[in-house]
């Protein structure tokens, strides 16, 4: 079992940095939902709020690290033109707009997720920012329209990472880079 | 609790908010704006192996972070209605989601 560079790469892309993100992503939910004076401690609130930096923070990194390793090692070689008399298997853009019946792969699902894709980190460094400029106050019923606000950036953050992951996944059966 | 007590202006969130909507939003105008304008999909290809991506996304970023930086300066100590800056940021947001979304600047495509 051999993986190539190129496959080791996709998998990092994909299967580390934006599988982790997407996982990462229920525990700072339920920790933001569950941040109100009236359900947590004094000394609760300060432990989920630091708990909550550092997974933003962390889904912040990975989610930068996801978008511009797709964007600057694993795109160019998706959409590499192939030369004369190539094996277009080995040039997956190519390859799916050779075929009537793939080539919505290339034309909806990946011109789609190469570009929602950066809204991604985008929301999540807002989210973080937010919590670590208002902190434990969050807590506070006064700013719980705000901490809502940050709960439906997180989810568009969310939103945007998975539509372009599952497209990621389905693009990759179709036209894997080899 | 001290931060109990302690009142934060909303302008800093505002401020983070309005910006990473237009951030979504200059993504969006440049990847519609490069399929209405050849000179401008040249334009943007900053990374040849990547092609115009490169530049609607390094350009979409730093817009997104110079309009924070200003918006932040500007509004820091101020108190702003945040559920109108949050509507806003929404608009911007889902106008920069339609404008990436293939059929619609398929549509622009000559």
């Amino acid at each position: 079992m051999v993986l190539t560079a190129r496959e080791i790469w996709t998998a990092l892309h994909g299967m580390v940095f934006g599988a982790a993100y997407l996982l990462a992503f229920t525990a700072g939910l339920v920790g933001l939902y569950s941040l109100r004076e009236s359900w947590v401690t004094g000394k609760g609130i300060i432990e989920r709020i630091t708990r909550l930096k550092w997974e933003t923070g962390i889904m912040a990194l990975l989610s930068f690290l996801t978008v511009i390793s797709g964007t600057y090692i694993v795109y160019p070689w998706y959409r590499a033109a192939p030369p004369e008399g190539a094996n277009l298997l080995e040039y997956p853009r190519s390859f799916l707009l050779a075929d009537p019946n793939l080539s919505a792969w290339h034309t909806f699902a990946m011109e789609w997720k190469e570009h929602i894709a950066w809204f991604s980190p985008i929301l999540t460094v807002a989210v973080l920012y937010l919590i670590f400029r208002y902190g434990p106050a969050l807590a506070q019923d006064k700013y719980k329209n705000l901490r809502w606000m940050i709960v439906i950036l997180f989810i568009l953050s969310f939103a945007a990472a998975g539509v372009a992951g599952l497209f990621g996944a389905l693009i990759t059966k179709a036209a894997p880079i080899l | 609790m001290s931060a109990q007590t302690k009142t934060i202006p909303s302008g800093p969130a505002a401020a983070a908010m309005i910006s990473a909507g237009i951030g979504g939003l200059t993504i969006g105008i440049l990847t519609t704006g490069a399929v209405l304008s050849e000179a401008l999909k040249n334009a943007l290809v900053l990374y040849v192996p990547a092609g115009p991506l490169s530049g609607k996304t390094t350009f979409g970023i730093a817009v997104w972070l110079l309009s924070w930086l200003i918006l932040n300066a500007l509004w820091k100590n101020k108190e702003l209605n945040l559920r109108s800056v949050f509507t806003w940021t929404l608009v911007l947001l889902a106008l920069g989601l339609l404008l990436t979304f293939p059929p619609v600047f398929e549509a622009f495509e000559a």
